[in-house]
């Protein structure tokens, strides 16, 4: 081990609840770009994505990690803070990295037409998060929203699975927007 | 209060609820099983209610809770003081200034915003269950969107009583997926589900099942084009105490000689309501 385990939350009951909030504002709000803060996150992780893992994963939930968020220190992190076993995309609950670490989403557990909860939620990390871009329509949007989608065309065939399909958080250093199954994606 | 962890749930059982509540979010309507904790009062109290609240609940919020529209009966003056003591959160009886509404069967008058929370408390949540005992069954009937047997009951309503005969648990269609229970809402309350600013999260506990309304989700209450869907209440009474024509009355029996008299079951609305009377009086 080479580098230095950085800390998790100093009071995990007050600042998970805090993350678990924006995370819920951004889920219930497709496309909203909300902050999620605090945490010195393991690189290349972002402090937004190590937010939500502290906040939603643990022993019970497989993790995948993709690509370059398959490095020592990120798993280290996980194994001392999470105890989240780390696993292949086809078992995960959630999965990390960048969008094309991550590969095709029908890899991904998409829950069956009885349980559509049971499918994966992917955290993927971008560049920036833009209020631009493709035109989010649906459940917990106003009239529509924008956000800049790395893959408009694969993330329509992931809506037209509903219910089934996997849920996306899309984040960007201490910036983090959601992306459910339930959102409708037009074009840019 | 050190003694508790924050919200009294553990950390661990929170990651849960907060994993089924995101998933519940993400797929409106249909009912998440959740590992459902033995909470400190007993089932039917809002176990389901007061688990989705300590899941969300975070120190600046301001909590409100209401019993069948009342700020002031136990149920809802306990679960108060249980939050106010677990997890040290203001409280309130207003609704404007509340950011977290823990409810049992009803919605509050005043219309709700953007960034406000309500927590529903439901007893039965499968909206099939007694057209169809078997969880089994009624999982495949919601998989298959296999909803006739609901619609041969509202038939079956008209048939014999000449109309949808349910005034309360008034199954609803969600963004034209889902058939839900919203819970035993007076079918009154039905038309504040649709396209509501707030977020709408529903937890029943004895049952283990989570289920959520994102804000702006389109929400039809079940009928047919001849007999369409019609909120009721009290016909052409109103409020005894403010006199308001537009909130959901109880009756409430003054003695036993058939005295009686109708006053809004939302208590803060009509307190504001008097409030205001009483100003523009003086």
């Amino acid at each position: 081990m080479t580098a230095q385990l950085t800390p998790g939350f100093a009071n995990p009951p007050i600042e998970a609840a805090h993350a678990f909030r924006q995370v819920l504002e951004a889920m219930a709000h497709p496309g909203r770009i909300m902050g999620l803060a605090g945490i010195a996150a393991p690189a290349p992780c972002s402090a937004a994505a190590a937010c939500v893992l502290l906040t939603l994963v643990d022993g019970t939930t497989p993790l995948h990690l993709a690509g370059a968020h398959d490095c020592a220190p990120v798993r280290d992190w996980v194994r001392f803070h999470l105890g989240a076993p780390l696993v292949g995309p086809q078992e995960a609950a959630f999965a990390l990295g960048t969008w094309d670490a991550l590969g095709p989403l029908a890899i991904y557990p998409q829950g069956s037409a009885e349980y559509p909860d049971r499918s994966a939620t992917l955290i993927v990390e971008c560049v920036a998060l833009q209020a631009s871009g493709a035109r989010l329509t649906g459940p917990g949007i106003k009239d529509a929203a924008w956000l800049n989608l790395p893959d408009p065309a694969a993330l329509r065939t992931n809506a037209a699975l509903f219910p089934r399909g996997v849920d996306i958080m899309f984040t960007s250093g201490a910036q983090i927007a959601a992306l459910p199954r339930s959102t409708q994606i037009g074009d840019a | 209060m050190t003694a508790y962890n924050f919200a009294y749930l553990d950390e661990a059982t929170k990651r849960m609820l907060r994993r089924a509540i995101l998933k519940a979010v993400a797929i409106p309507g249909y009912q998440v099983p959740f590992s459902s904790r033995e909470m400190p009062m007993p089932y039917g109290w809002g176990t389901g209610g007061v688990q989705l609240t300590a899941a969300c609940l975070v120190p600046e919020d301001t909590l409100k809770v209401i019993d069948q529209g009342a700020d002031d009966t136990t149920n809802a003056v306990s679960i108060r003081k249980f939050f106010a003591r677990v997890a040290q959160v203001a409280t309130t009886e207003a609704t404007g200034a509340a950011s977290i509404i823990q409810t049992r069967h009803r919605i509050p008058e005043a219309p709700l915003q953007e960034g406000q929370i309500l927590v529903f408390q439901v007893p039965i949540p499968e909206p099939l269950r007694f057209l169809e005992p078997r969880e089994t069954e009624t999982r495949t009937m919601h998989a298959l969107e296999d909803y006739g047997l609901m619609q041969v009951r509202l038939y079956e309503d008209i048939a014999r009583h000449g109309e949808i005969a349910r005034a309360y648990a008034y199954p609803v269609r969600v963004e034209g997926r889902y058939i839900m229970d919203p819970s035993p809402i007076p079918k009154f309350d039905n038309p504040k589900l649709d396209n509501c600013p707030a977020l709408q999260l529903f937890g029943a506990g004895r049952e283990c099942r989570i289920y959520a309304l994102p804000p702006y989700t389109r929400v039809e209450s079940l009928d047919f084009e001849d007999y369409p869907f019609t909120p009721s209440k009290a016909a052409g009474q109103c409020c005894a105490l403010c006199g308001a024509m537009d909130s959901y009355l109880d009756e409430v029996i003054t003695d036993d000689a058939g005295g009686r008299m109708f006053v809004c079951s939302d208590t803060d609305y009509c307190a504001t309501r008097v409030a205001v009377q009483a100003e523009d009086a003086a």
